[in-house]
């Protein structure tokens, strides 16, 4: 009993420890960035990590989304004999839920994956310390440009992904199915309303600081994991977690903005 | 203060009764120690000595759980920011992995500390660049990715990257490791360089015993979180302290232990 007392105790005091860590991080981050010299290449390079690296992958996610939802609301709504909503319930699908949140989860599994490996093997290959002793903010020079073009590519990539979920949308029920496409599109216009892009648009935002945020602290803590991670297992390891953690907030994410903007 | 005389230069790293711990273990047990100005002071042990953490801690990126570090006048884990960073421009670092930026060529990486702390003019960071890379022999590899490089042309451009800031005090860990003898010697000859050169202070890391006679001016000897000695190359050799000896002479630690001992702590019973 004791025993189980301890472990508990144990396991909060851990989780706390490292929340509050990962918190004094992102604040650290975000005042050293306001600090001058500017370095905007810095920021320009990460986004095009971020962004334009994973531009392929959100495309073709975006396609298959976009067209397996035409299919299966094309079946349902054909039962009803209302095709005509076709256009507005993918569009509104992808806008409000599949967009934010696939798009996060591909930039998790291609991105953020990288970046926490990255910076686990700067911490264990003693690049971070280096850069201290050089005077050189690790906050500054590698954290916060990684989380600001985060919370910018993010957004941008999950419009992409819309647009062309709504394109693969068409391909399936104009192209294939041969609804017609003013029906397709003006159901779409009256269906949507900002109301839906604000939301698909805070989640993005979200999205981006949590999967960048999670992913830059888990690497940049690797030495203080529990129990010790050393090498390239730790490395292993803790992305591993930033994976796993970053899927799992952007899922609990997406349910609280919901939960909240409905 | 400023009068002193010559024989006993101002410290210019002064440790007070040093504790450092992780969790619960204490790796340091109370380390005095003072590195005079323009020395070569070589701080020896074996693995498991603390001199690693010693090092960690000088450098301010481990706080200590007791004492003081002072570095050019400065307590560096409680200086601020400004200080602290005033401090690092006048400290050059190469770490034993190297640890140069892996996402940087070895030119921008030895430029690094440049570009951070100065407003030269590219062209001017480029040629000092250059030659700090000349004096460690890798001129011609500007352009080249740490991944391509040998593990010693790694240090050696570390070395260059430490250098680069012209600092006053210079810290190696482990400077021979993993060297063949001839760049070992060769990064020898440069730290003697750069001593009688620019009076650099320099603190050496090892367990290299040749490197360590033949590059320090004092040695401070490290055991089990403790200092075991320190003084010149000869008395350090002439010391009748056994487990310095055993150091010396490469001899294990624990070849002299009784038998019950060791049973109970193969069995684990020892508790």
């Amino acid at each position: 009993m004791t025993r189980l007392l301890y472990r508990i105790g144990d396991v909060t005091l851990h989780t706390l420890d490292q929340a509050g860590r990962m918190a004094l991080m992102l604040a650290r981050s975000m005042v050293a960035i306001l600090r001058p010299p500017y370095d905007p290449f810095s920021i320009v390079r990460q986004i095009h990590f971020i962004g334009v690296r994973s531009l392929l992958v959100i495309v073709v996610s975006g396609l298959f989304t976009g067209m397996v939802l035409a299919l299966q609301f094309y079946n349902t709504l054909d039962r009803f004999g209302s095709m005509d909503m076709l256009g507005s319930t993918t569009a509104l699908a992808l806008i409000r839920e599949l967009g934010p949140v696939m798009a996060a989860l591909m930039v998790v599994a291609r991105a953020g994956s990288a970046m926490c490996a990255e910076i686990g093997i700067m911490r264990t290959s003693e690049q971070i310390d280096a850069l201290e002793c050089m005077g050189i903010d690790p906050h500054r020079f590698l954290i916060a440009p990684k989380i600001i073009a985060g919370v910018l590519s993010v957004p941008i990539l999950t419009s992409i992904f819309d647009v062309v979920g709504i394109i693969g949308g068409y391909l399936v029920g104009v192209v294939i199915f041969g609804l017609s496409e003013g029906a397709y599109f003006d159901s779409m216009a009256a269906g949507v309303e900002w109301n839906d892009v604000a939301m698909g648009l805070y989640k993005s935002l979200l999205f981006g600081l949590v999967i960048t945020w999670i992913a830059t602290a888990k690497g940049y803590f690797l030495h203080l994991e529990r129990g010790g991670a050393f090498g390239a297992e730790g490395v292993s390891r803790v992305t591993t977690d930033a994976v796993v953690l970053s899927a799992i907030a952007i899922l609990f994410g997406d349910y609280l903005i919901g939960a909240v903007m409905l | 203060m400023g009068n002193r005389a010559q024989t006993a230069p101002d410290p210019v790293v002064q440790v007070r009764d040093l504790v450092v711990c992780y969790g619960e273990r204490e790796i340091l047990k109370g380390i005095d120690l003072e590195i005079r100005r323009g020395e070569v002071m070589v701080v020896m042990g074996g693995s498991g000595s603390g001199k690693s953490t010693f090092l960690r801690t000088l450098l301010g990126l481990k706080a200590p759980s007791h004492g003081q570090v002072e570095v050019l006048g400065h307590n560096i884990h409680t200086a601020d920011r400004r200080t602290r960073l005033a401090l690092r421009r006048q400290m050059g670092v190469a770490f034993q992995g190297g640890a140069l930026l892996s996402s940087l060529s070895v030119g921008e990486n030895v430029r690094l500390p440049l570009r951070a702390h100065t407003r030269l003019d590219e062209n001017t960071m480029r040629i000092m660049t250059r030659l700090k890379l000349e004096l460690v022999n890798l001129a011609g590899f500007e352009d080249m990715m740490p991944a391509e490089l040998s593990g010693g042309m790694v240090k050696r451009a570390a070395f260059a990257r430490a250098v680069v800031m012209d600092p006053k005090l210079l810290f190696f860990d482990e400077p021979s490791a993993g060297l063949d003898p001839v760049t070992s010697a060769e990064l020898d000859e440069l730290i003697l360089r750069l001593r009688d050169a620019m009076k650099t202070t320099i603190v050496v890391v090892t367990h290299e015993l040749e490197s360590a006679f033949k590059i320090a001016d004092r040695i401070s000897v490290l055991g089990e979180g403790r200092v075991l000695m320190t003084g010149s190359v000869e008395a350090v050799r002439n010391s009748d302290d056994e487990r310095i000896q055993n150091l010396l002479n490469r001899r294990p630690r624990d070849a002299v232990l009784d038998g019950d001992a060791y049973l109970r702590r193969l069995t684990g019973t020892d508790a």
